[in-house]
């Protein structure tokens, strides 16, 4: 039998994130994949997790796991790293998936490596670093390795697992619960995809000029059922909410199409986009560095641009 | 109550400048680019500053890098910082996270303080784990990816708003705790003429591995726990096509999507 590999599932009260079952598709890869769902809903997300070929399931269902910052989630990794002895730990490279992997490789002794895109043979990370133009590969030369991937960095395939349910429970030291969440506060826009795991992104800089303007991008991305990005003038100035903002100090996305109108494409903002499949770009000044990496340009106003395209698309799409 | 606190700060290859890896070591290339202070931790003493506006007490500023950092550390004096600590020493070069968190929380022992505050992520490095492992490291409250920070240094706690994918989080803790902000929680002060000459006079303390207690063994490219084995450059992206609206612009990207297929 081969090693397990453990995967951190991200979910919201039992919905999974795809990019858990891009991991667990990865895993299989390299290992025996093994779910650990932490938090209240955990119970309801394992039928999707052994869709995704989870041969074990360990589950933490106690509310309690996910009031406080992070702590609970990496001892209970903890745990499973000392008594199931995995080839590898693969945690979501979210905000806090980086944070739980930092503790953990603490914690446990281990070597952690962020922002995997693949894994090869032996426990290989694949990163892609400086924008895309460089590609590294890292190994972890102490204890257990415990990388983070990227979302999208991988199909996910269904593949049904054993689903070996084990319930676990944590012994949390003091530090753990010391940070506690007393209130989750939603300022999202609902009902579109979630930007770092949208097959399509459409993003808006300073060029849309105006809160208002963002219909604009909002309605194309509808179109397409995209998530709607911006770069960081477009935050700072208030036009769109910070969550959303694309690159170095944003997210990073790596979607199928990233379609930019009114931005330059200045190299923090690439950062966070360069890897996308296809890039389409709409700028009125011919110069703008975003035609450099974009698969098809168009020099014009994004205001007369990007309406005709939603509407061919609504024609096109009948 | 005063409100001691020490900023953590990295100084940082600029941003704006196109990164390569040494062939040698296969370490960041240094030297390719001008070092500056990473811009996130500008946002980590501005707001320093501002809780010891309102609270008073000292802010220190701690940060380890080669000798060259000297620099980031007067630029953070002369925003305001009352003083330093640089740890340096060659042995530290090439180290990964888990060794530069030991060497930060190590240099942390040294002083009393009620706040440590970092900046949220590194612009090198980017792999935001350090203020996760200084909590760790330092059994702390890990308060991070903060919007917004209120002390209440009498009370001995903290309430901090975290930013989340979907909004942010209210999270409560005592004090001391390790904090991280993020770029929405203010806007940082430039230097006065007054600062940078008041800045030239502030103590620095200079901390090696000695003083740390700290072998050289376990730090460094020597104590890495995860190492690059290799690496390449992608080729630069095929050139695209790039077309003038002439009315037609939206026409011609759809008819572009449906030669990939998105459409
Ligand atoms: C440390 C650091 C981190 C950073 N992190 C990020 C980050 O995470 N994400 C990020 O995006 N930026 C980041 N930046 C900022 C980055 O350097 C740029 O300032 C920013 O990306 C510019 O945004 P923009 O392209 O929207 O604005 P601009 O550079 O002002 O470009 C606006 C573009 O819109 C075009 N335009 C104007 N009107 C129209 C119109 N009607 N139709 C079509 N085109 C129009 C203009 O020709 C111009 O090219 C960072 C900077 C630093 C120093
Ligand atoms: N060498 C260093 N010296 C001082 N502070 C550091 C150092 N490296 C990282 N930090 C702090 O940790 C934060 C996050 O960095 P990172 O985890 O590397 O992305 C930075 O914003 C700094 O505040």
């Amino acid at each position: 039998m081969s090693a397990e590999i453990l995967v951190l599932v991200e979910h919201t009260n039992g919905v999974v994130k795809k990019v858990s079952f891009e991991l667990l598709t990865l895993a299989a890869k390299h290992g025996s994949p093994s779910a650990v769902i932490v938090g209240a809903g955990a119970d309801q997300a394992v039928a999707d997790v052994v869709r995704y070929g989870a041969a074990k399931v360990y589950v933490g269902n106690d509310a309690a796991l996910t009031t406080s910052v992070v702590g609970p989630k990496v001892a209970i990794l903890n745990q499973l790293v000392d008594s199931a002895s995995p080839a590898a730990v693969l945690i979501p490279s979210t905000a806090e998936g980086k944070e739980i992997a930092g503790r953990l490789a603490v914690r446990s002794g281990s070597g952690v490596i962020t922002d995997a895109v693949d894994i090869e043979d032996g426990i290989v990370a694949v990163q892609s670093v400086f924008g895309g133009s460089t590609i590294v590969r890292s190994s972890v030369t102490t204890g257990t390795p415990i990388i983070t991937v990227r979302p999208n960095s991988t199909t996910p395939v269904e593949a049904a697992g054993a689903g070996e349910q084990v319930a676990v429970t944590a012994e949390l030291a003091p530090s753990d619960t010391a940070a506690v969440i007393t209130d989750h506060v939603v300022e999202a826009k609902g009902g579109r995809p979630e930007l770092s795991e949208a097959a399509t992104v459409v993003s808006g800089g300073r060029g849309v000029g105006s809160p208002e303007g963002f219909d604009v991008i909002e309605k194309l991305a509808d179109s397409l059922d995209a998530a709607v990005g911006a770069s960081r003038a477009a935050t700072d100035s208030g036009f769109y909410p910070h969550q959303y903002q694309v690159g170095q100090t944003g997210k990073t996305v790596s979607p199928q199409l990233y379609i930019a109108l009114g931005i330059s494409g200045a190299i923090q903002h690439r950062a966070g986009m360069q890897t996308s499949k296809t890039i389409v770009a709409v700028n009125k000044d011919p110069e703008a560095p975003i035609f450099e990496l974009a698969d098809f340009g168009v020099v014009g106003d994004l205001f007369a641009v990007g309406p005709q395209l939603t509407q061919e698309i609504a024609t096109r799409k009948g | 109550m005063p409100l001691n606190i020490v900023v953590c700060v990295k100084q940082v290859p600029d941003s704006w400048a196109e990164k390569k890896l040494n062939e040698a070591d296969k370490t960041l290339d240094r030297a390719s680019a001008d070092p500056v202070m990473n811009e996130l931790d500008e946002y980590a003493i501005e707001e320093a500053l501002r809780l010891q506006e309102a609270h008073g007490g000292q802010v220190t500023i701690l940060c380890m890098g080669p000798e060259k950092a000297g620099e980031t550390i007067r630029k953070a004096l002369s925003m305001g910082a009352d003083d330093a600590i640089h740890v340096v020493d060659d042995a530290l070069h090439g180290s990964d996270a888990v060794a530069t968190s030991a060497a930060l929380a190590a240099a942390l022992g040294t002083v009393e303080c009620d706040l440590v505050i970092l900046g949220s992520e590194s612009t090198d490095a980017r792999m935001s784990v350090i203020p996760a492992m200084l909590a760790e490291r330092l059994q702390l409250p890990q308060m991070t990816f903060a919007k917004k920070v209120d002390a209440d240094p009498e009370a001995r706690t903290l309430t901090i708003q975290r930013q989340t994918d979907d909004g942010y989080d209210v999270v409560q803790s005592a004090l001391p705790a390790v904090v991280s902000v993020v770029e929405k929680i203010n806007e940082p002060r430039y230097p006065s003429f007054k600062g940078i000459m008041a800045a030239k006079k502030k103590p620095v303390a200079i901390l090696t591995l000695t003083e740390l207690a700290l072998e050289p063994a376990t730090v460094g490219l020597a104590g890495a726990w995860s190492g690059v084995n290799a690496f390449e450059q992608r080729p630069p992206r095929q050139a695209g096509t790039v077309v003038t609206d002439e009315g037609d612009g939206g026409t011609k990207i759809a008819d572009y999507l449906v030669t990939q297929k998105f459409l």
